[in-house]
């Protein structure tokens, strides 16, 4: 069975010094309860690959402010000022990947392959150092794939089994991260019986999930409450 | 919001066609939406939609967002999708026009809009992605800085985020084209003059107004 009764429990996996990917646009479809439990939990020099590291104070950026984290791989860490202070205090490292490259890169890391070649970014800063290719005639920049240890995610209703589906914009990077981590632990809203999810409706079939807790934090239009 | 900005949104929603796949950023892109009429356009959303609509204060949903982070609403035949799906459509040209708004730009329409020299680079999100995939670039934005600067350059002294050229300039003075290698004013916008255009504009560009304008 891949349910586990508490966030701390499903986090046994979890050491110093891993690589964790966390799903979730800024606070929507993270897995807020694994978030808070992680920062409660004795580890650190952590790298994140995740789009943004929360807000300040909130989701991540709590991670953040306890010092966890050695490096963040995202898009967008402008939304939390903490970000930026910590980097000019040597605290952290970032490395800043446009959107669709981190998706691409997480996306190829589950499904074993090992990088690929992007138009974006070609001739601006972002691709100074990476290996180009032209191709047909246009410029490519080469992206390595992303891995990680264990990946967070959330997700809205999972089946005994581990399958899941996801809930509007809260899917994002979901369902990419449950394939790119050697232990995947998804928090989720609702666990029903097998055979009550549609099996056209499954996004991420159960393979990819090795545990499940219930989600206790969630975002509602008041902000992170506890459910 | 500005009566400024709303002119430039009013103006960038003329670009548009029916039926077209359009991506906005956020700024006065977003505001481009209050002038499209019911679901003539179909707007998508790089954290995992197509089919965005406006949402009533009243049914606000914490986990139905735009990239911007606003709550958005679910039109009739929208769908949702991954950050990977997503991408896959803008990078795969599968979006006609992307809105979106610039620090500077230079007189071969090349953008700078998500750094600032000497500061650290801390986000790009979707832009660059965008810039390179869409099939149409329109951008739209002030025509001055707050500092009264130009932001038409001859060349950006901000990190460019692309080397494509964005294929029309809407901004509170004029419109600009960019064909053929070179940047076109092609209208003025109310009350605004040529003089005041040349004026605020750093960059080359040729004089297209039709005669009489």
């Amino acid at each position: 069975m891949k349910y586990f009764e508490s966030a701390e429990q499903a986090l046994s996996c979890v050491e110093s010094g891993q690589t964790i990917m966390v799903g979730g646009f800024g606070l929507v479809g993270g897995p807020l309860t694994l978030i808070d439990e992680l920062v409660e939990y004795d580890v650190n020099d952590l790298t994140i690959i995740s789009n943004n590291l929360g807000e300040k104070g909130e989701g991540l950026g709590k991670l953040l402010e306890y010092n966890k984290i050695k490096k963040a791989i995202g898009s967008y860490f402008t939304g939390n000022k903490d970000v930026g202070e910590a980097l000019l205090q040597g605290k952290i490292e970032v490395q800043l990947l446009p959107q669709g490259t981190l998706a691409e890169a997480i996306r190829a890391g589950g499904a074993g392959i090992g990088g690929f070649y992007t138009k974006t970014s070609v001739g601006t800063a972002l691709a100074e150092g990476k290996e180009t290719k032209v191709i047909d005639g246009e410029e490519y920049v080469f992206e390595k794939a992303l891995k990680a240890d264990v990946a967070i995610i959330r997700a809205h209703k999972a089946d005994k089994l581990g399958n899941l589906i996801y809930y509007k914009t809260a899917r994002n990077f979901n369902p990419l991260m449950a394939t790119a981590a050697k232990v995947v632990i998804a928090e989720v809203d609702e666990i029903v019986e097998v055979g009550d999810l549609g099996s056209d409706e499954i996004v991420t079939p159960h393979l990819f999930v090795d545990r499940i807790i219930i989600a206790e934090k969630i975002l509602t239009r008041e902000g992170v409450k506890v459910r | 919001m500005s009566n400024m900005q709303e002119i430039i949104a009013k103006r960038a929603a003329k670009e548009l066609e029916k039926n077209q796949i359009v991506n906005l950023g956020i700024g006065i892109p977003t505001l481009v939406a209050n002038y499209i009429e019911g679901d003539d356009v179909f707007f998508h959303t790089e954290n995992g939609m197509l089919g965005v609509v406006d949402v009533e204060e009243e049914n606000i949903d914490p986990n139905l967002v735009n990239a911007g982070k606003f709550p958005v609403g679910e039109g009739l035949g929208a769908s949702y999708f991954d950050s990977a799906a997503s991408f896959g459509m803008i990078r795969g040209g599968h979006v006609d026009v992307a809105i979106l708004g610039v620090l500077q730009i230079d007189e071969h329409a090349r953008i700078a809009n998500y750094a600032i020299p000497g500061k650290t680079i801390l986000g790009v999100g979707g832009a660059m992605d965008l810039l390179v995939g869409a099939k149409k670039v329109i951008v739209t934005t002030t025509h001055t800085a707050k500092d009264g600067k130009s932001k038409i350059l001859k060349d950006c002294t901000f990190p460019i985020t692309t080397t494509r050229s964005a294929d029309i300039i809407i901004t509170n003075l004029a419109v600009f084209k960019y064909i053929d290698g070179v940047l076109h004013l092609t209208e003025l916008m109310p009350g605004a003059t040529l003089e005041q255009v040349e004026a605020h504009t750093e960059a080359a560009f040729i004089n297209s107004l039709e005669r009489g304008q």
